[in-house]
């Protein structure tokens, strides 16, 4: 019986110590506990390649996973990857299971709400894409151009919105078609995602697809809990860092087969 | 049921429409005259003594009619460009709908010339009539007049399987159709009123094919 007690309240002050932490995470202690525990608890996608998917030995690999790391590395801790749908991230992280999401997250208001973001960390963004000796610059330049684009994307609404009357554009069923006409020759021009152009690159064809001008651009921040200002700034230092050394560039042409635009 | 109908949402777009009905009828004006043509010759030449052109057509019929429209279609558009052959969307899905076509009208077309009696090519051959005379007059009008109703139902099968051709961005009907739905998200009015157009589109298609084939066989017959 005795030991019983014992146990019991064992158990309760557990259980304070894990309401202590979690209060003491709240009001921004997130650093302190990662690199007292050695674990970074990074919430990771698993069904967005290149961002994140399921690797052949069934671990997550991807542009987000080998971020996850560097940050891990740079902070001298273990990394803990836990896989997250874009619909459960902000919760994860907000519930106190993961200290970063990193999960190719785009910002906007409603999130910034909830969340606090760091520096944008990948570049997420549609464009018009061509090959390097196709002068186009500017919507206007389509001038009497063929554009292949998926009907009913993003892409497709937001460009159609800009372009001149002549220009052709050819819309196609899916991603596959569009691509498709691009590597066949059927269209010179697509208007695309970054990540879309990626995998036309990943099959090195002879004409390779450039970026020629962005039609909306929503780079992609490392997610983490309000008022964590050590954290943050010492992601952002870790990020400031791997810009200026090279190995998110490293990253970026791993995944992605192209550098980081210039002003990420 | 909280969904309101909202039909003005595809009338909107009505000249989009327009130029996907002038897209479907182009492709098939072209289709039928091609293909009934190229049916013909391959008719003519399924019927005729030499084996070789018999194995090459009947390779060619087989080959269209024992793999998919679409298959036909994305090897047109988006495979022979690997061989330098470039076609855009609208010659392609035409060149598509011609060899599609044409394999099918080819065993139609046979078909109703096998029909045709010996004696009557015969009698025809000792009135002094030569090789072309025969067949113009004697074997392909009467063959023509046998199977019209069946190739008018293969042409409106193929002016419908032309919906197909959206899919290599041809702007026909159906692509018109999707651009719309895609741009309004009014799934049911959009494909209604195509359902509609379609529906339209063919019953006018059958009516003029009993025209010419009124026409046609009429003055074949009084000839």
């Amino acid at each position: 019986m005795k030991m019983r007690k014992v146990f019991a309240a064992l158990g309760m002050v557990a259980a304070l110590g894990v309401t202590a932490t979690t209060a003491q995470a709240q009001q921004g202690g997130a650093l302190e506990r990662i690199q007292q525990s050695g674990v970074l608890r990074v919430a990771v996608p698993q069904d967005f390649p290149p961002f994140g998917s399921v690797g052949p030995d069934m671990k997550p690999v991807g542009y987000d996973i080998d971020t996850a790391q560097l940050i891990a590395t740079e902070m001298g801790v273990k990394l803990e990857l836990v896989p997250v749908t874009s619909t459960n991230r902000i919760p994860y992280l907000t519930t106190n299971r993961v200290d970063l999401v990193i999960s190719s997250m785009g910002k906007n208001e409603e999130r910034e709400k909830v969340i606090d973001f760091t520096d944008a960390y990948a570049p997420f963004f549609n464009g018009v894409f061509g090959p390097q000796d196709v002068q186009v610059a500017k919507a206007e330049d389509l001038s009497g151009k063929v554009v292949g684009v998926t009907r009913g994307s993003v892409e497709d609404i937001e460009l159609s919105k800009i372009i001149p009357a002549n220009v052709t554009v050819q819309r196609y069923e899916d991603n596959n078609g569009t691509i498709s006409a691009f590597l066949s020759g059927q269209v010179e021009l697509i208007a695309t995602g970054n990540v879309v152009a990626a995998s036309i690159l990943e099959r090195n064809p002879p004409r390779k697809p450039e970026v020629k001008f962005l039609i909306k651009n929503s780079p992609c921040y490392v997610g983490l809990n309000k008022n964590e200002t050590a954290l943050r700034e010492k992601v952002n230092e870790i990020l400031a860092k791997a810009k200026s050394d090279g190995s998110l560039e490293q990253i970026a042409q791993k995944w992605l087969q192209s550098g980081l635009p210039a002003d990420l | 049921m909280a969904y309101s109908f909202d039909f003005s949402a595809v009338f909107d777009y009505s000249d989009v429409l327009l130029q996907g009905i002038l897209m479907t009828v182009q492709l098939t004006a072209v289709g039928t005259v091609f293909g009934v043509g190229l049916g013909i010759v391959g008719a003519a030449v399924m019927t005729s003594r030499s084996r070789i052109l018999r194995v090459i057509v009947s390779a060619y019929v087989e080959l269209i009619r024992n793999t998919p429209f679409l298959v036909q279609l994305f090897f047109i558009f988006f495979g022979l460009p690997a061989l330098g052959f470039r076609l855009s969307a609208w010659e392609a899905a035409s060149l598509a709908m011609v060899i599609n076509l044409g394999a099918y009208s080819t065993e139609i077309i046979r078909a109703g010339i096998e029909a045709t009696p010996k004696g009557q090519i015969e009698a025809g051959l000792s009135l002094g009539m030569n090789r072309v005379q025969v067949f113009r007059h004697i074997i392909i009008s009467p063959a023509m007049q046998r199977i019209w109703p069946a190739l008018s139902s293969q042409i409106v099968i193929v002016m419908l399987g032309s919906a197909v051709c959206s899919q290599i961005a041809a702007e026909e009907l159906t692509y018109a159709a999707n651009f719309i739905q895609s741009r309004n998200f009014r799934a049911f009015e959009s494909y209604f009123v195509t359902t509609i157009l379609y529906l339209a589109l063919a019953i006018a298609l059958r009516f003029v094919l009993k025209m010419v084939g009124n026409h046609m066989f009429k003055r074949r017959s009084h000839a």
